[in-house]
C-alpha cells in the first residue's frame, strides 16, 4: 500500500487533500473546504453517478465532516450506500453513517432495516460492519428491532462476530439497562468463550454490571482470579502479548473487576491476594505497559480488604514511581498515593519531599494531581497551609472548569477543618474575591449564617469580636473593583446586619459604602436588593436606638432610582425602606429587631388574630370559607376521591366556570424538616429544571434543592430557607476548637527505617523553604529535625552533609535514565513478523526526520522480540478454557432464577449465606477503616510539639 | 470509556477524529480548538495527560502527529497511552512503517482499523494479529470485488470491440 494513489481516488480528491495539507492558515483551509462542499453539493445530486464515483464522494464528505464542516446535505446518500449489495460500497456507507450520524438523528430509522438484513448475512464481514453500526447508531427505541438478532450472533462461529455482538449488547446495556436485563447470563457464558478476544471483550460489560451490583457476581471471583492467573502464566496465545507482557490489557480489566468485587469483602479479597501478589512481584517495571499494570494493582490493593504484605508492595511501587524522572510515572505515583493514604495515612510521610517537588513542578497536570492528593490528606493540623496553597494556585489559573473545582475544594476543606472562625472568614473572603462567581451561592449563605449564628457556643464576646473583624475586613475589601456578585451579597448583608453593631463605624459611613456598592454594580439586581435591605436595617437600628438619622444625598437618589425600577422586587424594597424611615422608634424595633437574623420567626398559618373578624363577618351573613381542595371541580386526585361527601357542603356556589388547575400545595404535609422521605415527591413534576442530578448531590445540597422545590410550605418560606444545610456544615465547623491544637496528642511513633535513610540522603540538597512546607504538610520531617535538636539551622546542617549526599544523588541519575528510555519505542523498528503488507515507502518518510526526538534504543530488544515471536508455541487453549467452562457453568446457572434445579438452589443458598451479610458489612467496614484512618491522622501528627510547624502556621 | 480519538498535526491540523460520545459539530470544533491549544503547547518532558473539563486527555506524539484520546476520570492513563501505541503499531503493520502521509491520504482505512480496535468507546481487541487478520480479510474482499469489476468491464470491452 503506497502512501499516495493506487486506491482508486481521483486526482481531484488527491489535489484537495494536498491543498488542505499545504494550507497556511485555518481560514485558507476553510475556504478550500467550502469550495469543496459547493462542488460536492452540485455533483452528488447528478443523475446516474457510477457507484465508484459515489463512493469517492462519500469519502470526500467524511473528509469534509472530519475537518469540522457540515456535510449534512450528503447524509442521505451515505444512508443509501448502506443499502448497496456490494460489500465494498456497503462498508463505505456504514463507515460514513457511523461518522455522520448520532443516535438521535432522524435518518437512523432508514438504516435499521438494512442493519436487520445485514445481521443475517452469511458473509461475516457484512455482519461485522453492521454490528459496528449497531454500536454507534442504535438508540433506545430501536434496540428491540435488532436485539434478537444480536443475541443470536453471540453463537456465531466467527469470533470477531461474537466479540462485536458482546460489545453491542454492552452498548444496549448502557443505553437502556432494562432492555437487556434478561440477557445478563449471556455475558457470564461468554466469559468462557474459546476465543480470548471474546473473553476480553466480555470483561467490559461485566465491569459495568459489577459496578452497579456487586453482590450477584461474587461467585465469579474464583473465575476471574483463575483467568488472571492463567493470563499471567502466559497461557493465552502469543499474539495477545504486548511488549512482552502477556495480554496486559486483559490483566488491567481483570484487576479493575477484582477491585470492585473485593471492596470491603474479606472473603473475596482473600482469594485474590496470591495472584495479585505474584503479579506485582513479577511485573516488568521497565516498560510503560508494565507500569500501567502495576498501577492497576495498586488501585486494586487499595480497594480490596487490606492486606499488609500487598500494601507494603504497593508502597514500594509508589516510591519507585515518585522517584522516577518520568513525569507520567510521577503523576501515577501521586494518584496511587492518594488511594493508598486512605488506608494507611503514614505512607505519605516518606514521600513528602517528592510530593512537594511535584507541587512545585512547572507541569500543570502534575500540580493539579498533587493538589488532589493534598485535598485527600488534609486534616485540621495542615489545613491552613494546604488551603493557602490552593488559593494561591486558584488565583493563578485561568481555566474556568478547574478554577471552579479548586474553589469548591477550598470551601469544602475550610468548612470541614477550619482551625478558627476568623481564619475561616478570611479564607472565604479570599475564595470569594477571586472565584466568587464560580462557587455555589449556598457557600455564601453558609458564610452569612456562620457570622450571624456565631459558633455554637454561648460566647457573645467572641461572636461580636468576630463580627467586628468581619465588618472591618469587608469595609476594606469593598473598595476593590470588580467583586463577584455572591461576595457582594455577603458583604452587604454583613454590613447591614453588623456594620454599626460595635459602634466603631458611624451609620453614615456604612451607608455611604453600601450606596457606593449599589451604584458601582448597578446592573446586578440581587446585589442592589441586598444593598437596599442592608440600608433599611442600618436606618432601622439607628431609629430604634434613638439616634438622629442623617440621610445622605446619594442614598436619596438611590432610593428614588430604585422606587422607579423595572424590578418589582427592588421597587418594593425601596418603598418599604421609605415607609420604615418614617415610623417611630418602637414600631421600627418591632419590624427590624437588632441582631435577630437567627431568631426563628414563628408563623401560625391558622391566623388566629383574624378569628374575631371572621366571626363577625359570618354573623353578618358571609359565606364560610371553603378550603381550596374541598371545592368541587378541583382537578387534583386527592379531591376526586373525596368528592362525594364534599358535594353537600359546596353546592351552594357555582365554581365550575372559574376553576383553575390547582397547584398541588395543600395535599402535602408541611415540611417539618429536611427529611429524606420527601425526596421522591417533587421529582416527577419538576425534575428537568430544578433537580439536575439527584443521586450525585451530597446530602446537604440535595436537602437544599429539596427546599427550593418546596417553597410552598409556609413555615420554610418565612424561616431561613437558604440556610437549609445548616446542620451539616455547622457540625463540620463547630467542633474545630475541640480537635485543634488543644487536643492531647500521643507521642510521635517511631518511624520506619527506610524513610529516615531516604530523608537523610535528600535533606542536604533540599532548600529549607521546601522542608518547612513539608513539615507543615506532613508533620513528619519535623520529627527528624527535632531529633537533630535544631529548628532553624537546616541550612548549616545541610552544608556539612552536602558533599556526601550530592554524590549519592549523582550516582542515582544514570540508573533512572536507563529506566526511562525503553518506554518510547518507535513504530519503525517494530518487528514485522507477518508480511501482510509488502510495499514499503522507500523514501521521504517524515517520521525519519524527526526520529531523533524520540529516544530509542530498541534495536537490541526488538531482535530478541522477533526471536521470541518466531518460536511461538502452540497455545494451550483447551486446558485453559476447559477449566473455566466448569466454573462458568455453575455460575451462569445462578443467575437464571427460572430454571430451578438442584445446583441452582445450592448456589442460591451460597449467595444468601455468604454474599449478603458481607455485602451488608461492606460499606460499614469501609467506613470503619476510614474512621480509623482519620483517627490516626489526628493522632500521629505532633502538632503541639512542632515548633517549625507553628512558625508556618502563625508566622 | 474513551470519549473520542483525535489525531492532530503539530500545526493543529486535524488528521482524524472519531467521536464515541455525542458531540454536535459545533462542540467538536470547539473541543478540537481547545485541545490543540492545550496539548500542542506542552513541553516535551511533561506528563502525557491533561485534565480537561472534568475528563482526562491522554496524548502521545509520534513525529509531528499527536494522537489524543479522551477518557473518564477513573480510567488508567498509562493503559490508554499504550492503547494509542497499540493503534500506532497496528497502523504501522498495515501501512508498513506508517507516516503521516499514509494517514492523510488513507484516513478511511485508518478508520476501519480503529473500528477493529475500539468499539463504542471500549477496547475491543488487543491482539495485533487478530486486528490485522480482519482488516486483511476485508481488503481481500475488496480486491476480489475489484477484480470482478475489472473482468466484467474487460468482457464488456471485448464484447463491444
Amino acid at each position: 500500500m503506497g502512501s499516495q494513489g493506487g486506491f482508486g481516488q481521483s486526482k481531484e480528491f488527491l489535489d484537495l487533500v494536498k491543498s488542505i495539507g499545504e494550507a497556511r492558515s485555518k481560514s485558507e483551509e476553510d475556504r478550500i473546504i467550502l469550495r469543496e462542499i459547493e462542488t460536492l453539493k452540485r455533483r452528488i445530486v447528478e443523475p446516474d453517478i457510477p457507484k465508484r464515483k459515489m463512493k469517492e464522494y462519500i469519502i470526500r464528505l467524511v473528509y469534509v465532516e472530519m475537518l469540522g464542516h457540515d456535510a449534512s446535505f450528503g447524509y442521505i446518500h451515505a444512508v443509501k450506500m448502506t443499502h448497496d449489495d456490494n460489500l465494498l460500497l456497503k462498508r463505505t456507507g456504514y463507515l460514513a453513517v457511523t461518522l455522520f450520524l448520532n443516535e438521535d438523528h432522524d435518518l437512523i430509522i432508514l438504516i435499521v432495516n438494512t442493519i436487520q438484513k445485514d445481521l443475517k448475512s452469511d458473509n461475516y464481514l457484512v455482519v461485522c460492519a453492521a454490528l459496528n453500526a449497531v454500536c454507534r447508531l442504535i438508540n433506545e427505541e430501536t434496540i428491540p428491532a435488532v436485539l434478537p438478532q444480536v443475541v443470536e450472533l453471540l453463537g456465531h462461529q466467527k469470533e470477531a462476530v461474537r466479540k462485536k455482538a458482546i460489545m453491542a449488547l454492552h452498548r444496549f446495556y448502557q443505553k437502556s439497562p432494562s432492555s437487556v436485563s434478561h440477557l445478563i447470563s449471556n455475558f457470564r457464558k461468554k466469559l468462557c468463550d474459546n476465543d480470548p478476544g471474546v473473553m476480553g471483550a466480555t470483561l467490559c460489560p461485566l465491569f459495568d454490571l459489577i459496578t452497579i451490583d456487586v453482590k450477584s457476581f461474587k461467585d465469579l471471583v474464583v473465575s476471574f482470579v483463575s483467568i488472571l492467573k492463567q493470563v499471567t502464566e502466559r497461557r493465552l496465545p502469543k499474539s495477545y502479548d504486548y511488549h512482552q507482557m502477556p495480554a496486559p490489557f486483559i490483566q488491567i480489566k481483570l484487576l479493575k473487576i477484582l477491585a470492585l468485587l473485593g471492596n470491603g469483602d474479606k472473603h473475596a479479597s482473600g482469594q485474590m491476594y496470591t495472584v495479585i501478589g505474584d503479579l506485582m512481584r513479577k511485573c516488568d517495571a521497565s516498560t510503560n505497559i508494565g507500569n500501567a499494570v502495576l498501577y492497576e494493582c495498586i488501585c486494586c490493593v487499595s480497594s480490596i480488604y487490606p492486606n499488609t504484605k500487598l500494601l507494603e508492595a504497593a508502597a514500594e511501587i509508589i516510591s519507585k514511581f515518585l522517584k522516577s524522572d518520568n513525569h507520567n510515572l510521577k503523576y501515577m505515583g501521586i494518584d496511587a498515593l492518594g488511594r493508598l493514604i486512605k488506608i494507611n495515612p503514614d505512607v505519605a510521610e516518606q514521600h513528602q519531599l517528592a510530593v512537594i517537588d511535584c507541587l512545585e513542578d512547572p507541569d500543570d497536570t502534575l500540580k493539579r494531581k498533587t493538589f488532589e492528593l493534598l485535598h485527600k490528606m488534609t486534616k485540621s493540623s495542615n489545613v491552613e497551609v494546604i488551603v493557602n496553597r490552593m488559593i494561591d494556585y486558584m488565583i493563578s489559573v485561568n481555566d474556568f472548569h478547574y478554577k471552579t473545582e479548586i474553589a469548591s475544594r477550598c470551601v469544602e476543606l475550610a468548612e470541614q477543618y477550619a482551625p478558627s472562625n476568623h481564619w475561616f472568614i478570611l479564607t472565604m473572603n479570599k475564595v470569594f474575591e477571586h472565584a466568587g462567581d464560580l462557587v455555589d451561592i449556598k457557600v455564601a449563605h453558609n458564610l452569612m449564617r456562620l457570622i450571624a449564628e456565631g459558633f455554637g457556643e454561648d460566647d457573645d464576646a467572641a461572636d461580636s469580636q468576630l463580627r467586628s473583624s468581619a465588618v472591618e475586613s469587608y469595609l476594606r475589601i469593598v473598595t476593590e473593583p470588580k467583586l463577584p456578585s455572591a461576595f457582594l451579597q455577603v458583604i452587604c448583608w454583613v454590613l447591614g446586619e453588623y456594620g454599626t453593631a460595635d459602634g466603631n463605624y458611624s451609620a453614615s459611613y456604612i451607608t455611604g459604602k453600601i450606596c457606593d456598592v449599589a451604584e458601582a454594580y448597578s446592573s446586578d439586581e440581587t446585589v442592589k436588593a441586598y444593598a437596599i435591605t442592608a440600608l433599611m436595617k442600618i436606618y432601622a437600628f439607628e431609629i430604634a436606638a434613638g439616634r438622629k438619622l442623617d440621610i445622605l444625598t446619594e442614598f436619596q437618589s438611590l432610593i428614588e432610582e430604585l422606587a422607579a425600577s423595572h424590578s418589582t422586587d427592588l421597587q418594593q424594597r425601596a418603598y418599604e425602606l421609605q415607609a420604615v424611615v418614617c415610623l417611630d422608634a418602637h414600631a421600627v424595633e418591632c419590624i427590624m429587631p437588632s441582631d435577630a437574623s437567627c431568631e426563628d420567626i414563628e408563623i401560625d398559618i391558622t391566623l388566629p388574630f383574624l378569628n374575631s373578624y371572621v366571626q363577625q363577618s359570618l354573623q353578618n351573613g358571609a359565606q364560610p370559607y371553603i378550603p381550596e381542595d374541598a371545592r368541587t371541580g378541583a382537578l387534583s386526585v386527592s379531591s376526586f376521591s373525596n368528592q362525594e361527601h364534599r358535594e353537600t357542603s359546596s353546592h351552594g356556589l357555582k365554581f365550575e366556570a372559574y376553576e383553575m388547575p390547582k397547584p398541588p400545595v395543600p395535599s402535602r404535609p408541611p415540611p417539618v424538616s429536611i427529611s429524606t422521605d420527601l425526596v421522591p415527591v417533587p421529582e416527577p413534576s419538576y425534575s428537568r429544571e430544578t433537580h439536575v442530578s439527584p443521586p450525585v448531590l451530597s446530602a446537604s445540597s440535595s436537602g437544599s434543592s429539596e427546599l427550593k422545590l418546596r417553597l410552598d410550605g409556609v413555615q420554610k418560606k418565612w424561616g431561613r430557607p437558604t440556610y437549609s444545610s445548616s446542620p451539616t456544615s455547622s457540625s463540620g465547623v463547630s467542633p474545630s476548637p475541640a480537635n485543634g491544637a488543644s487536643k492531647v496528642e500521643p507521642a510521635a511513633p517511631s518511624t520506619s527505617r527506610p524513610r529516615e535513610t531516604y530523608k537523610d540522603s535528600k535533606k542536604a540538597e533540599v532548600d529549607p523553604e521546601k522542608q518547612k512546607l513539608a513539615a507543615s504538610l506532613f508533620g513528619g520531617a519535623s520529627k527528624s529535625e527535632k531529633r537533630a535538636s535544631s529548628t532553624s539551622h537546616k541550612a548549616s546542617k545541610g552544608s556539612s552533609h552536602s558533599t556526601g549526599t550530592s554524590s549519592v544523588s549523582k550516582s542515582s541519575v544514570p540508573s533512572t535514565s536507563e529506566v526511562k528510555s525503553p518506554p518510547q519505542p518507535l513504530p519503525d523498528l517494530l518487528d514485522l513478523g507477518e508480511p501482510t503488507v509488502s510495499t514499503i515507502v522507500p523514501s521521504a518518510d517524515p517520521f525519519m526526520q524527526l526520529e531523533g526526538l524520540l529516544d530509542h534504543d530498541e534495536s537490541g530488544s526488538t531482535g530478541s522480540n522477533a526471536a521470541l515471536d518466531s518460536t511461538a508455541k502452540v497455545p494451550d487453549i483447551v486446558s485453559l478454557y476447559s477449566e473455566l467452562q466448569v466454573s462458568g457453568h455453575d455460575s451462569s446457572s445462578t443467575i437464571s432464577p427460572l430454571s430451578s434445579n438442584g445446583s441452582n438452589n445450592k448456589n442460591l443458598k451460597r449467595t444468601v449465606s455468604g454474599g449478603s451479610p458481607q455485602g451488608m458489612k461492606g460499606p460499614n467496614l469501609k467506613e470503619a477503616l476510614e474512621k480509623d484512618a482519620l483517627v490516626r491522622q489526628m493522632g500521629v501528627n505532633p502538632t503541639t510539639q512542632n515548633p517549625n510547624l507553628f512558625k508556618d502556621l502563625f508566622g | 470509556m474513551i470519549h473520542f480519538v483525535l489525531l492532530i498535526s503539530r500545526q493543529g491540523k486535524v488528521r482524524l477524529t472519531k467521536w464515541y460520545s455525542p458531540y454536535s459539530q459545533k462542540e467538536r470544533t470547539k473541543v478540537i480548538r481547545e485541545l490543540s491549544g492545550l496539548i500542542l503547547t506542552r513541553g516535551p518532558k511533561l506528563c502525557n495527560f491533561v485534565e480537561w473539563r472534568g475528563l482526562k486527555v491522554v496524548y502521545r506524539r509520534y513525529a509531528s502527529l499527536y494522537f489524543c484520546m479522551c477518557i473518564d476520570q477513573d480510567d488508567n492513563e498509562l493503559e490508554v497511552l499504550e492503547i494509542i501505541h497499540l493503534f500506532v503499531e497496528i497502523l504501522d503493520r498495515y501501512f508498513g512503517s506508517v507516516c503521516e502521509l499514509d494517514l492523510i491520504f488513507n484516513f478511511h482505512k485508518a478508520y476501519y482499523i480503529l473500528d477493529e480496535l475500539l468499539l463504542a468507546g471500549e477496547l475491543q481487541e488487543t491482539s495485533k494479529k487478530t486486528v490485522g487478520r480482519l482488516i486483511a480479510g476485508q481488503d481481500a474482499l475488496v480486491e476480489t470485488a475489484k477484480e470482478e469489476a475489472n473482468s466484467i468491464s474487460n468482457m464488456i470491452a471485448q464484447a463491444t470491440k
